[in-house]
């Protein structure tokens, strides 16, 4: 750890939320001082939120951990670390190394998520590890490969998008997740159930039901051919399959994609025009188009239309997943995800494993296979072939899994469970030793934002006492555990990741510490030190052996869980700008409290009539998987048939659905059938 | 088991992909009259009007057939069902065992028996809309005799090519079955105004060379006649093959005619008392049969129908009951000619059981929603006509606003905030901005901002 921090220094770094990564500077003191850097393209002009704004508060808070707790009583750090290590050890030894579980989170810094998926391969040699990034952008991140044989959120600077003339965003409520970002659109189209705070500022909103955003990409696409606007030229030179795709287009004619999403043709015809004669057109998805048992598909349909169009790979044109965690991108590239190693390699590809495995001194033949993925992982805990014991970092699933109360159960249920986190989540609540960790400003690392720029967060003010970092806990397990030696110190981490990464797809092996300060970010991949960088990696040629995209035909189906008449209305989620993620940070921010009190459930004024419910009623939301009490608030900026809830306070996810898509495995977030009723 | 599907149609295309996504175990057989590959029917009218080419209708591609092991037998009319043996016998006198056996045949078109019809065409298939544009043209005017959706899809179609456009219809208005007589009225004026000639109550006795001539003897004049007087079912296998045929060939909530190992699909099937000539019905009733034949379980409980023009500058979508007065319902109406804008609900116990919209508008998608899934109603039912009506908040003036109004989303700022910065000295938004952090975030309230603080200076009689 840093040492001699003086009080005065004034840190350049960034925000500690979401993917958008504000840079900010943070300057020690009693409270620290936070200001908006100049020199990040993502904030440019001085932008932060509200959340970036009181970041700091956090750092001493009293709700802060200071002390391992062993079983509830505070513990000295070694005696925590004992007993976790034994207890680990037992474990394995009676029931074989895939008995420990490991859970990471896409906030946690590149280093650390490194750390952690070396640590369950090497240290536990377990492979059941994964993340919450599968509840995030996995969807899309599967159809990005499948299309372009890489995925890299926006394979383009932000700032391509003030030169384009239309950008689509369909399911992002960036107005609210990433206000800064709003800074950036040009004339915008908008695809939301809700009339957001984004919706709001577009020039077109297309309102679909729930879960019939992939009806609306192939309808789009179907105007797109029908009316002759398909780039014919592009499509030859730089894509294969098209003509697959064009033939199940055709059964998807305009007026009977209007009757499934309840969008005008009309709008769906401005929309296609819209996007065909812009000069630069960019087509972006959020987590309202992912977050679906059909996710993968989706998010395909939106690419396939811009492929139709000729957008990606053409400077200031293209297609793009918003990430929103801070790390979503770097988190998902360098092995904490069930099916990968560092680099954004494959586990099951010899060639990687014997690479990796070179880097990390073992014997390939030694690391695991791919586990479980995310949901499937916390569904399996404490059955009989699932873990017994769970490591969690940087996570608080109790509130944002989908069928919480299913997976809090299962929490219960093991024999061991251990929480690293800054503050008492919820899930902490159930752990039987709590490890507290330092937080964004107590430490340094690199963090990937939602444009593939790689960032340096750095430390900007001292601990609290008792406080290690996450780097710290996993070295020393490892080393109890079978005499590992792990690197505590984040730049060490960074340069055994960048050896790791080296040669795969996400190939960071050219960028230092050094480069990112002096170059505010580097964009992966950076195969070697001379190498610049790569802002927008498909110009010449996509990422496919071939150099082609790949269009992929697929099929609109209805949402796992249909509204009957038992559950009659869908219920969809997602976040408010006062909040982040599960809220374990957020909630505890007076300033944001104040601005977003408690949790809500949006309700269309005409459904409000028809169950007798006024705005600041107490009603009882209930799904097949649970029920919730929350507060009425009525809304007609939401559609008659669907309600919405947020999702950063214990309630909303023990009502979702845990209907995994086939490929990317994320859970159906954002859309099930819910009943409501007024609470006396 | 070797499943035999007769027609390649609509329903028979989309029941051999629902079979195949279900099950690889059986041999499937596909016979086709029509020798093209299957295509969207519903899209002919847009092939007509230009735009679409016969690939760009196409539901298959020719290679789908081998890579899913169906056979397809293009170009094949089925003449013969034996029962006895159970095989169907191609009009070349190939026979087809088959195990179960799905007809999917469709309709045809009515041609109505009046002299020189043969000069017409009929808008039915591929081939019949190739044959009309090729004599398009060289021709000089058409006529369409039949004012339901097709004949104006039609008409609408070859108006947009340039072509002069008669459309003659025998009820006293268009579609009389799906509009009222005032629906009608506003959609002829709205054809009228794109080149279509509307005559409505005219009987056409005989086709000519160059026109028709009508029951009155009044000659029509169009070198170019098109016939759409609607379908009706193809149900003459299942007829000599001893079925039960009323109007379609009868069918139980499976699809299932009265020999079980028989099923009827689309057009040429009829389930309690109905025969749906839409494709969605047709499609349902597809999916319900391969999931029955595969093993599974699912029943036909019939549709809703949404009747939805595709044409050119032309909206209208009609559903439902659209025929009920005030007596038997409740009505809520809105018309305006002179813009070609009609709106209807029909609403009886509270949920919407017949639409009409005419004339664009965002009201269109809601309500085929409500009236396909029921849903409640506002009490405000000015608002399901015109939406965005209630919703629009008209933009406060700074001067309107309450100290309460947030004005900065992203730090959470209201007026009030911000007249106190300014009483505090803050004269412009970096003022303001400093203080209260407003429009630090998105930056789209700092026309906003910028306004209140110019409303306080001007109050204070400073310029800000
Ligand atoms: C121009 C046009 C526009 C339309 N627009 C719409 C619309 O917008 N919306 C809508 O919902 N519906 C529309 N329809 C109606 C829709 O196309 C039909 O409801 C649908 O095609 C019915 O499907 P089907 O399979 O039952 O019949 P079809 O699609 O007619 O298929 C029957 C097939 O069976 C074949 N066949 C018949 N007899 C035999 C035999 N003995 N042996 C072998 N093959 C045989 C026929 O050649 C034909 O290919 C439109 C129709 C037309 C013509
Ligand atoms: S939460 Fe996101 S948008 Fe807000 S300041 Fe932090 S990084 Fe920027």
């Amino acid at each position: 750890m840093k040492s001699h921090q003086s009080t005065i220094d004034v840190v350049r770094t960034h925000c500690p939320y979401c993917a958008l990564q504000c840079g900010m500077t943070v300057t020690a003191g009693t409270p620290v001082v936070i200001e908006p850097r100049t020199d990040i393209p993502a904030n440019a002009g001085g932008a932060l939120c509200q959340k970036g704004w009181t970041s700091g508060e956090l750092l001493s808070h009293p709700d802060r951990l200071t002390t391992p707790l062993l079983y509830g009583k505070p513990a000295t750090w070694d005696e925590a670390l004992d007993h976790i290590a034994s207890r680990l050890a037992e474990l394995r030894r009676e029931h074989g190394p895939d008995s420990v579980g490991v859970f990471g989170g896409g906030g946690l810094t590149n280093e650390k998520a490194y750390t952690l998926g070396k640590f369950a391969r090497v240290a536990l040699g377990t492979s059941q590890i994964d993340y919450n990034g599968r509840f995030c952008m996995s969807s899309a991140a599967a159809a990005s490969i499948r299309a372009f044989g890489m995925d890299r959120g926006m394979p383009f600077p932000i700032t391509d998008l003030a030169s384009a003339d239309v950008v689509m965003l369909a399911g992002a409520n960036v107005a609210e997740t990433m206000p800064p970002f709003v800074r950036h659109l040009p004339r915008l189209i908008v695809i939301d159930p809700r009339r957001t705070a984004t919706a709001k500022l577009a020039w077109l909103h297309l309102q679909p039901a729930p879960g019939t955003d992939l009806a609306l990409a192939l309808g789009l696409l179907h105007l797109a051919i029908a009316e002759g606007l398909v780039d014919d030229d592009y499509v030859a030179r730089r894509t294969n399959g098209f003509d697959a795709v064009k033939t199940s287009a055709a059964a998807w004619w305009p007026e009977r994609v209007e009757r499934i999403t309840g969008v005008p043709v009309a709008r769906m015809r401005q929309a296609a025009f819209a996007l065909a004669k812009a000069d630069r057109a960019i087509i972006l998805t959020g987590r309202g188009a992912e977050q679906h048992a059909k996710g993968t598909d989706t998010v395909t349909s939106f690419i396939n239309l811009a492929l139709a169009l000729g957008l990606p790979g053409r400077e200031g044109s293209g297609y793009g997943c918003l990430t929103g965690q801070g790390n979503g991108q770097g988190g998902r590239e360098h092995g904490q995800k069930a099916d990968q190693l560092p680099g954004y390699r494959k586990i099951d590809d010899p060639a990687a494993r014997a690479h990796v495995a070179g880097v990390w001194g073992v014997d390939p033949g030694t690391l695991p296979g791919p586990g479980r993925s995310a949901y499937e992982l916390l569904a399996a805990l404490g059955t009989a072939d699932g873990p017994r014991s769970l490591l969690l970092f940087g996570s608080n699933p109790v509130v944002s899994a989908p069928a919480s109360l299913a997976v809090a159960e299962r929490l219960r249920s093991l024999d061991f469970l251990v929480v690293a986190d800054f503050v008492r989540s919820e899930t902490a609540e159930l752990a039987d030793v709590v490890l507290p960790t330092t937080q964004w400003a107590e430490e340094s690392g690199t963090m990937t934002n939602l444009e593939g720029r790689v960032l340096l967060r750095r430390q900007a003010v001292e601990p609290p006492n008792g406080v290690r970092s996450d780097l710290f806990v996993l070295a020393e397990l490892a080393a109890r555990l079978g005499d590992h030696k792990f690197a505590t110190e984040p730049r060490e981490v960074f340069d055994e990741l960048r050896r790791a990464s080296a040669g795969g797809s996400a190939d960071y092996s050219g960028i230092t510490y050094e480069r990112i300060a002096d170059e505010t970010g580097v964009f992966w991949p950076c195969p070697s030190e001379d190498h610049p960088g790569t802002p927008r990696p498909f110009l010449d040629r996509f990422a496919h052996p071939d150099g082609r995209a790949r269009f992929v035909a697929v099929e609109h189906r209805p949402p796992a869980e249909e509204a009957d008449d038992d559950y009659p209305v869908y219920l969809t989620t997602g976040r408010v700008l006062a909040h982040y993620q599960s809220g374990a940070q957020t909630r505890r921010i007076a300033p944001l409290v104040e601005a977003a009190p408690e949790t809500f459930v949006e309700i269309h004024p005409a459904l409000a009539e028809h169950l007798e419910i006024s705005s600041g009623d107490q009603v009882r939301v209930t799904s097949r998987r649970g029920s919730t009490e929350t507060v009425a608030r009525v809304s007609d900026t939401i559609r008659p048939d669907t309600v919405f809830m947020p999702f950063h306070w214990e309630g909303a996810n023990r009502l979702t659905n845990p209907a995994l898509d086939p490929t990317s495995r994320m859970p159906e977030f954002k859309v099930c059938a819910v009943r409501l009723e007024r609470v006396a | 088991m070797r499943i035999v599907v007769v027609g390649n149609g609509m329903a028979g295309s989309r029941f051999v992909t629902e079979l195949t996504d279900r099950t690889k175990d059986f041999r499937v057989t596909v016979m086709g009259e029509e020798a093209w590959q299957p295509y969207n029917r519903v899209l002919l009218s847009n092939v007509l009007a230009g735009g679409y080419g016969p690939d760009q209708v196409r539901l298959l591609d020719p290679s789908w057939y081998g890579e899913h092991g169906v056979q397809a037998l293009l170009g094949t009319q089925v003449h013969h069902i034996d029962r006895e043996t159970r095989a169907v016998i191609a009009a070349s006198g190939e026979r087809v065992p088959y195990d179960i056996l799905v007809l999917a045949t469709g309709s045809e078109a009515v041609v109505p028996p009046i002299p020189g019809v043969e000069r017409a065409i009929s808008f039915r298939t591929l081939d019949d809309c190739q044959q009309i544009l090729a004599r398009s043209t060289g021709a000089s005017r058409a006529v369409v005799v039949g004012g339901g959706l097709l004949g104006i899809e039609a008409a609408r179609g070859l108006a947009g090519r340039g072509l002069p456009v008669t459309l003659l219809h025998l009820a006293g208005h268009l579609m009389e079955r799906q509009l009222d007589a005032e629906a009608g009225l506003v959609l002829g004026e709205t054809l009228a105004a794109l080149g279509v000639e509307v005559r409505t109550g005219v009987n056409v006795a005989e086709v000519l060379d160059d026109g028709v001539r009508l029951a009155d003897g009044e000659f029509v004049p169009g070198d170019l006649a098109v016939l759409a007087c609607g379908v009706r079912p193809l149900t003459r296998l299942a007829q000599d093959a001893g079925l039960e045929v009323r109007r379609g060939v009868v069918v139980d909530d499976e699809m299932r005619t009265d020999d079980p190992s028989i099923f009827a699909i689309g057009e040429c099937a009829e389930h309690a008392g109905t025969v749906y000539g839409l494709v969605a019905p047709a499609w349902e009733q597809a999916e319900v049969a391969a999931t029955v034949i595969a093993g599974g379980k699912a029943l036909y409980r019939g549709s809703r129908l949404v009747t939805r023009l595709k044409a050119r500058s032309v909206e209208l979508a009609a559903m439902g009951e659209t025929h009920l007065t005030e007596e038997h319902a409740e009505v809520v109406r809105f018309s305006h000619r002179a813009k070609g804008t009609y709106r209807k609900l029909v609403i009886k116990e509270g949920r919407l059981v017949g639409a009409i919209v005419l004339g664009e508008s965002d009201a269109v998608g809601t309500l085929t929603h409500l009236f396909d899934r029921g849903g409640p109603l506002p009490g405000d039912r000015a608002g399901l006509l015109f939406p965005g009506l209630s919703g629009a908040a008209a933009a406060d003036s700074p001067v309107r606003m309450p100290d309460s109004a947030k004005v900065c989303q992203c730090n959470n700022v209201t007026k009030g905030q911000i007249r106190a910065c300014w009483e505090a000295g803050a004269r412009d938004v970096a003022g303001v901005a400093a203080a209260t952090r407003a429009t630090t975030g998105c930056g789209s309230c700092k026309a906003a901002v910028e306004g209140i603080v110019g409303w306080l200076c001007e109050q204070e009689g400073v310029s800000a």
